[in-house]
């Protein structure tokens, strides 16, 4: 008897279909899911995206989105800088001295929690040590919650990328008469450059579209406000927030937060592609 | 000093004066290179401490006006000075659960259709666009759900939806959130078993399914688990993907597709708004998220840890 005849093949060929299908029924679903916010997210917002959108402040009627594109970019530049330098540092130790020690097990299970900690309470922690103190909400406060949320990121891109530069390089280095941290800085950060290059603009792209740990920190503003950190400082998130709920009423508003919601969704993606991109290229 | 001390153990002493001293400072700036490093590696150390006491210190005050009863009452009622955590934890909880249930098996299905069944040609691309897709901020998500879910389920399940918003409806758009995360996740981890034991399986007459099934799911059991209770954690913490569609009820309501809140939507919505004892029980509800969310991320990364170590 052919044993393709046989009730087992039959029943197993059976189940391999069956099963087979169900996952690709959850891929179409997954998909649809994911391409239908997509497509809501670009009918609803590229009507009102206009040039005066990118160039006018908010305001209750009319407006644009000006001065929130500009303190968003402002906060996340200023974040992503402190964070790479602390992350950068953190992380170099990390791959570079901490051996196989505790203390360098016990950073990189800390650092492994902040990396996935809820948002919101990066807000709340930054509010209560700056916002209090200081009497008022302000763009420094954004900046702190944004960096607290990136370091991680950059810790961890840092650490991986150091450790796939081989020690031969390092112990030729030495070789040649050169101090440790000289290797650190000339040999090890060239090779590993667009690597944590890469880390960092993920991270850019991560804090651009936060909300929640801004709510309590930088709060909002529909003023033009281009450098003083010191006072509240208008953001993205934010405007798009307040517009879908407090501002609920006025239909302009909403769909205001659609077209904002539209340009930041495609700036990070083009961060993101851009990341992408760039870490093929140097690898 | 203890670098003087090396150089001349190391037999440099028969330099001159000026090499000596040019060496020994370069010898200096190592240690303090090294010191300068560590200080900022240690910071991340203080960080969780600090983010941890500045909670305890700032929800203090409500703990000690309510202590357990914190947990026990079932509403939030700030005119009347009433703070029960009940309502948001029992929403945070319930909404996490649903985001799961349905995330996982649509994930894992996502996951082995990717790494089992794709042509070749759709591989890269479509793995390449999950990844995208996880990078969405969560506001559109929440968002989406208030324009476009919310009311399809209210038209739909009129009798199960009466107003679309409510806890399911959370999460379903948390899931939707996951999915892409989990996805991800999980591919990777799959890609992880070596191609031989594929191989053998497959050389021994198993189908796709049972390949997938008895060989590489129990091979990378720690990873996959771990992706999930990733998914898990941001999910409990997620704000924006909430607040907009979970109702905003702070009275407790035991079902599952009634209005309720969570911990981190009743803090973006109340918290600005707040000031003494509320804003301090809101403090509390943050400390308790953290401590939640703590655990959960705990669990994964040693999950995660122990299966990467296995195979790489």
């Amino acid at each position: 008897m052919d044993i393709k005849q046989t009730p087992l093949y039959r029943r197993r060929k059976r189940l391999n279909q069956l099963v087979m299908v169900l996952c690709q029924l959850a891929t179409v679903i997954g998909f649809v899911f994911l391409f239908a916010i997509l497509f809501t997210l670009v009918t609803k917002g590229i009507g009102s995206i206009s040039p005066s959108t990118f160039v006018e402040r908010t305001r209750m009627n009319g407006g644009g989105l000006g001065n929130a594109i500009w303190g968003t970019f402002l906060m996340t530049c200023a974040a992503t800088v402190i964070g790479t330098v602390i992350g950068v540092a953190a992380g170099t130790w990390l791959a570079e001295y901490s051996g196989k020690g505790l203390m360098a097990k016990v950073i990189r299970f800390i650092n492994d929690i902040l990396l996935s900690a809820p948002s919101i309470i990066i807000g709340l922690f930054i509010y209560a040590v700056v916002v209090v103190p200081m009497g008022n909400f302000s763009g420094w406060a954004g900046v702190l919650a944004l960096t607290v949320i990136i370091v991680p990121v950059v810790i961890r891109s840092t650490e991986d990328m150091l450790r796939l530069i081989p020690n031969s390089l390092r112990e030729a280095a030495a070789a040649l008469g050169a101090h440790r941290w000289w290797i650190i800085v000339r040999v090890c950060y060239s090779g590993a450059r667009a690597g944590i290059m890469t880390g960092i603009l993920l991270g850019f792209a991560r804090i651009s579209g936060e909300t929640a740990p801004l709510l309590f920190t930088s709060l909002n503003s529909n003023q033009w406000n281009f450098f003083d950190l010191g006072s509240e400082m208008a953001n993205l998130p934010m405007t798009i927030y307040q517009n879908m709920t407090i501002n609920a009423f006025i239909p302009d508003l909403v769909a205001l937060a659609w077209g904002g919601a539209l340009i930041l969704t495609a700036a990070i993606l083009i961060l993101n592609i851009a990341a992408r991109y760039f870490s093929r290229q140097r690898s | 000093m203890a670098t003087t001390n090396a150089i001349q153990a190391s037999g440099l002493g028969h330099l001159s004066d000026a090499t000596r001293k040019r060496l020994q400072r370069k010898a200096r700036i190592d240690v303090w290179f090294e010191r300068t490093l560590f200080a900022f590696a240690f910071a991340v150390l203080l960080l969780l401490g600090a983010i941890i006491a500045s909670l305890m210190f700032s929800s203090w005050p409500a703990i000690q006006r309510y202590g357990l009863d914190f947990f026990t009452e079932n509403r939030w009622a700030a005119n009347v000075e009433v703070f029960g955590a009940l309502p948001a934890i029992y929403g945070t909880l319930l909404t996490s659960f649903i985001a799961i249930v349905i995330a996982v098996p649509v994930s894992f299905g996502i996951a082995i259709f990717l790494t089992e069944q794709c042509p070749g040609f759709l591989r890269q691309p479509l793995g390449t666009l999950i990844e995208l897709l996880a990078g969405i901020p969560s506001i559109i998500y929440g968002m989406w759900g208030m324009e476009v879910l919310a009311p399809l389920l209210r038209t739909w399940f009129p009798t199960v939806f009466p107003a679309g918003t409510g806890l399911a409806t959370a999460g379903i758009i948390l899931a939707v959130m996951i999915i892409p995360f989990i996805t991800a996740v999980t591919r990777d981890v799959i890609n992880t078993v070596p191609a031989v034991m594929r191989e053998s399986a497959y050389g021994l007459g198993c189908t796709t399914w049972e390949v997938t099934r008895r060989v590489i799911l129990p091979s990378v059991k720690g990873g996959l688990v771990g992706g999930v209770v990733l998914g898990l954690g941001r999910a409990l913490g997620e704000t924006m993907a909430v607040t907009f569609v979970i109702g905003n009820n702070l009275f407790l309501s035991t079902t599952l597709t009634g209005q309720g809140t969570s911990i981190a939507a009743l803090i973006a919505n109340q918290f600005s708004e707040s000031d003494g004892t509320q804003r301090s029980a809101l403090l509390a509800l943050g400390l308790i998220l953290f401590l939640i969310t703590f655990a959960v991320l705990a669990f994964a990364r040693y999950l995660l840890r122990n299966s990467t170590g296995r195979h790489a």
